[in-house]
């Protein structure tokens, strides 16, 4: 685990519902906190329409559990488990 | 009237429905082909309307302009350096915020932009109305309203961009993207501070080019270090005082700040044209999807299709193949005996008809295949088939959508190479391009079940089964190889989108596979040609030859003795030693023989290297070959090529080892022609031919030598 992942796991002991968005489930809704991750991935994701303040709803997991499918800004989107790693969300 | 020229750049993100208007728009009065140095497709078109010669350009599909891949330097360039009239940018309306993106890119560049939003019957059917007006008062910018599938909008589309043209007034530099104060503060210091340092205009819009050195563009940095020559160092010092100062205050990158921003920006403009009904409606494309990509019967479908792509390609493909197959044969048929015997006649039966017969006879392969394709595109399915397979395919460092070309590469991989255009990151078509010839071709199964089936009898379905999985190991290794040294750095992000579930339209299909089979026709004809007519040379010469002894007069001999059935039996034996002994002399057979010591460690005589020589013009010419050389004609006799190769000195150890080296050895000439084009490099087509043989002869070695060393033979 990464130190954001530690410190994501630290807050939402306290109660605080922000996740990291490769730990969401099907069918729960969020709002993009962050988007980490390097360079040229994290402006892609970016400018894909994964900004700060976005609603997500994970619609579902590929049959093999990665990559995972998301409906932001009303068209759907999938990414990486290990990029939405990078991703931080307050989950509703 | 005068006619004008105009030129038009279509723009607009993947799957909003471009290609659809830009064949509304040119019909089939199409040229397809590369943009200079890549292998990004290029298409254009031309079309007389309204008294203009409108030249329609379609540009790569791009979700942005932020020059990461290829496609976006490419429509970059294009909109820059080429200035077009006009550039439409096509909107899928229901999908209007992230299409606003590129939108807004567009309107930030110095050029004239018209808006088309597409498909705005489907974003009412889903409960979104858009006004139009307000998006074009906001944004200053007209707006058109097109139903691309149903060719509706499109002639007042042309109308507007012709007007557009032809206004003289110039490009409204308001309602551009308006970013925080600290930002805009920071774009018109540093764009007075390079106002003050150039002496001629800069090509592009100034605003423009201080953004882009804002967010560290490496081609715009290029493009000022050539323009301003040894003051361009004074800017980028300036710049990197900008930058660092909007560091501090934001935290972040400018560029990811401005990216931030512009949807920002977006979201206001959202809020003020587009209504939302709150009615809940059924989504069908959703419940589709909910099935195909679904956690049980996902994979089970998917397999189900490729399974009939497959079978309709190789087994209905079939039929066609004969035809074409029996009208070439039926030619040169009827060349034969109206031709006297010369070299020339030689020369345009067995190298020119045969070597074209031998690439045309794809022909159906290549039209099915390209229709299924255009079919998984133009539904949607290929990106959820790439959603399907993403994880099997990541392990080898590959992106889901490679997972379509390697299939096929069991078929034939000249098809399979040609499909890999449907990757969108160079590294993950290159690489998917060097795997795919390890994938056992159809065309190599003769050969297996020739050896095979001489020596194993009836183990040979285990062996020919076992060599199509070294194939695929192989593959993975080179695969995760590679990924760690030639094509090092993080793979492509696998950020796709899943477009809704469409019904394909029959035009678009159509043209989509013409355009590659005249592409294959055209393309790979002249060097198969070539090909062919080198590999017929080196079997046809030298002209004569000192035979070891005279056949002709043999065969008369036997006239004059035995009875009617030995002579004949006699005679055809005679005959085939004669053109045995011809191909053994010929260039092809003395090169066989010098090359023979390379192929000694593996176990494969000057007979072997012989027909794997030939093999480079079509894997299955390798077993005729063997005929030839063993003087058994399978026709005559089914079993007579068996027995001469069990009473030769192959073994079925070396017949293992000249099968692996089969399988993994340089693919055949069709096969090359198509991965110099498609990778559009010498370097990787020479890299490719060198890596597969080398692997070829190290895996024919341990086999032969390891084999030898257990004992056994």
């Amino acid at each position: 685990m990464g130190k954001l992942a530690v410190f994501v796991q630290a807050l939402s002991n306290y109660g605080v519902f922000i996740m990291l968005l490769s730990k969401m489930k099907e069918g729960q809704i969020g709002i993009i906190v962050r988007v980490g991750g390097n360079g040229a991935l994290r402006r892609r994701v970016l400018e894909m329409g994964l900004t700060k303040g976005t609603e997500i709803y994970v619609e579902k997991y590929a049959p093999l559990k990665d990559p995972l499918e998301l409906i932001i800004k009303g068209y759907h989107i999938s990414l990486r488990v290990e990029e939405a790693a990078n991703i931080t969300v307050d989950k509703l | 009237m005068h006619k004008k020229n105009i030129t038009i750049a279509l723009a607009g993100n993947p799957n909003s429905g471009k290609t659809t208007i830009f064949n509304n728009i040119t019909g089939t009065r199409q040229k397809v082909g590369n943009w200079p140095g890549v292998t990004v497709e290029k298409k254009e078109g031309s079309v007389s309307k309204y008294g203009h010669d409108l030249k329609i350009i379609d540009l790569p599909g791009t979700y942005s302009l932020t020059p990461f891949s290829i496609e976006e330097i490419v429509a970059r360039d294009f909109v820059i350096e080429e200035s077009p009239d006009v550039v439409i940018d096509i909107i899928d309306a229901s999908n209007l915020e992230r299409s606003l993106y590129l939108a807004t890119q567009l309107r930030e560049l110095d050029c004239k932009v018209l808006f088309a939003l597409n498909m705005a019957d489907v974003a009412t059917s889903r409960g979104t109305k858009i006004d139009a007006n307000k998006l074009s008062e906001l944004l200053d910018v007209p707006v058109v309203f097109t139903i691309g599938n149903k060719n509706t909008g499109i002639d007042s589309l042309l109308k507007a961009a012709i007007k557009l043209a032809e206004s003289k007034s110039k490009i409204s530099q308001k309602r551009k993207v308006k970013y925080s104060n600290d930002i805009e503060n920071s774009i018109s210091k540093l764009q007075s501070f390079i106002e003050e340092r150039i002496e001629q205009n800069l090509p592009y819009n100034i605003r423009w080019t201080t953004i882009k050195l804002l967010e560290n563009d490496k081609i715009v940095r290029e493009h000022i270090r050539q323009k301003t020559g040894n003051k361009s160092l004074e800017i980028f010092r300036e710049v990197g005082t900008h930058r660092k100062h909007l560091l501090d205050r934001f935290d972040e990158d400018p560029e990811i700040v401005m990216t931030d921003e512009r949807y920002g920006f977006i979201a206001g403009i959202i809020k003020e044209v587009v209504t939302k009904s709150t009615k809940r409606r059924v989504d069908t494309s959703r419940n589709v999807d909910l099935v195909l990509t679904n956690r049980f019967v996902g994979f089970p479908i998917f397999i189900l299709f490729i399974w009939i792509m497959f079978q309709t390609t190789f087994a209905v493909g079939s039929y066609p193949m004969e035809w074409i197959d029996s009208g070439v044969n039926w030619l040169a048929a009827i060349l034969e005996p109206s031709l006297p015997d010369s070299l020339f006649k030689d020369l345009l039966l067995n190298g020119i008809i045969a070597g074209v017969g031998s690439v045309i006879i794809f022909l159906p392969n290549i039209l099915i295949l390209f229709l299924f394709i255009a079919i998984f595109e133009d539904t949607g399915y290929m990106a959820r088939a790439a959603f399907l397979m993403d994880k099997i395919m990541h392990l080898i460092g590959l992106h889901g959508k490679s997972f379509i070309p390697m299939l096929m590469g069991f078929g034939c991989s000249v098809p399979a190479i040609m499909a890999t255009r449907t990757l969108e990151s160079n590294k993950d078509r290159i690489l998917t391009i060097l795997i795919t010839p390890f994938m056992s071709c159809s065309a190599k199964l003769p050969i297996y079940i020739l050896l095979a089936g001489t020596f194993f009898s009836a183990k040979a379905g285990t062996v020919i089964f076992l060599i199509y999985i070294t194939g695929i190991i192989l593959s993975i290794i080179t695969g995760r190889l590679f990924r760690s040294t030639l094509f090092k750095g993080a793979d492509a992000p696998f950020v796709m989108e899943l477009p809704p579930y469409r019904v394909p339209m029959i035009k678009s299909l159509i043209i989509h596979m013409w355009d590659r089979s005249k592409m294959f026709l055209k393309k790979m004809g002249g060097i198969i040609l070539v090909g062919s007519v080198i590999v017929w040379m080196l079997t046809a010469f030298p002209r004569h030859i000192n035979y070891s002894m005279d056949y002709n007069e043999e065969i008369n001999n036997i006239n004059a003795s035995f009875t009617e059935k030995q002579k004949k039996a006699a005679i055809t034996k005679l005959k085939l030693a004669e053109k045995a002994e011809k191909t053994e002399k010929s260039f092809m057979g003395r090169i066989g023989k010098t090359i023979a010591p390379v192929f000694a460690p593996i176990g494969i005589d000057w007979r072997g290297s012989v027909a794997l020589l030939t093999g480079f013009v079509a894997k299955e010419i390798v077993v005729s070959t063997f005929g030839i050389l063993y003087a058994a004609e399978e026709t005559d006799e089914p079993d007579a090529l068996k027995n001469a190769l069990l009473s030769s000195e192959m073994t079925s150890l070396s017949a293992l080892s000249l099968m692996i080296f089969v399988l993994l050895y340089l693919p055949c000439v069709a096969t090359i022609a198509t991965i110099r084009r498609e990778t559009g490099s010498l370097k990787w087509t020479l890299f490719s031919i060198v890596y597969s043989t080398s692997i070829a002869w190290a895996a024919a070695f341990c086999i032969y030598q390891g084999g030898k060393i257990l004992g056994l033979t």
